[in-house]
């Protein structure tokens, strides 16, 4: 798994290539936890388009993220969701409960 | 082994090897017939369970032993064969609280505590049992019934 960061304006995309699992969760959750309260980052997206598969301690790690960006009163928005990705968070029940796009262009044009 | 054995297994308790068993339950379930969002469900279960044993049994110890047994199994309903598939995965940790099993309520948004809820929701059979000092989850997966020939 690799995770970059993309910085522009007041956004940050982080662009994860690769699984996400028990190995490098952990990783993703302190990425995400510095850029949401240490950089304080109004608008943090993840591209997951070459994400092919999350497990239950990623879902843990993008709850995480989530939790503190409302805390933060930051926006924490997803995009490009593989048909596996998309199953765990529904089985999940947390499908609704992210901003979801399809793309790029849809998740930094609102 | 309680049915015809496809595949078996043996790994450490290492979070990089998830990757590897993925790969090998992704491949197995696709021949073994599983359309694909099945073969997602049998993948995911078997990988939560292994994350389980790796975070909860061997509480992060990377050197511990796991064994997964893959075997075809049958049962009939009604005059229908059903095939199905069955993974046993096997541990030398202690010994688990069954309470623990149940996995928790999803009302309530939070991280933590869906593995159980994944295996739940992608298997027809979940079964644990402790015997001899080893931890053995058993989960099945049934193919849609056929006629019987």
């Amino acid at each position: 798994m690799q995770i970059a960061a993309r910085r522009a304006d007041k956004t940050t995309i982080f662009d994860v290539t690769g699984d996400i699992d028990l190995a490098n969760s952990p990783e993703i959750r302190k990425a995400l936890l510095r850029e949401i309260r240490e950089t304080r980052t109004p608008k943090v997206v993840m591209n997951l388009t070459q994400v092919r598969y999350i497990d239950s301690s990623g879902v843990a790690s993008l709850v995480e993220g989530l939790k503190a960006s409302r805390d933060a009163g930051s926006r924490f928005i997803l995009f490009g969701l593989s048909p596996a990705a998309r199953e765990v968070l529904q089985l999940s029940r947390l499908l609704k409960i992210f901003e979801v796009y399809e793309n790029e262009e849809q998740a930094l044009g609102t | 082994m309680s049915g015809d054995l496809l595949l078996r297994l043996e790994l450490r308790s290492n979070p990089n090897l998830l990757s590897v068993v993925r790969g090998a339950m992704e491949r197995l379930t696709e021949v073994f017939g599983f359309s694909p969002p099945e073969c997602r469900s049998v993948t995911r279960a078997v990988d939560e369970a292994l994350t389980n044993i790796i975070r909860h049994c061997y509480r992060g110890k990377f050197d511990q032993p796991i064994d997964v047994a893959c075997n075809r199994v049958q049962r009939r309903v009604s005059g229908l064969r059903r095939e199905g598939l069955e993974i046993l995965l096997s541990d030398r940790g202690p010994a688990v609280d069954p309470a623990k099993l149940r996995g928790r309520r999803l009302d309530e948004i939070k991280p933590g505590g869906l593995g159980l809820h994944f295996i739940r929701q992608s298997m027809d059979t979940v079964e644990f049992k402790r015997m001899r000092g080893i931890n053995q989850l058993r989960l099945v997966k049934y193919m849609a019934p056929r006629k019987q020939d």
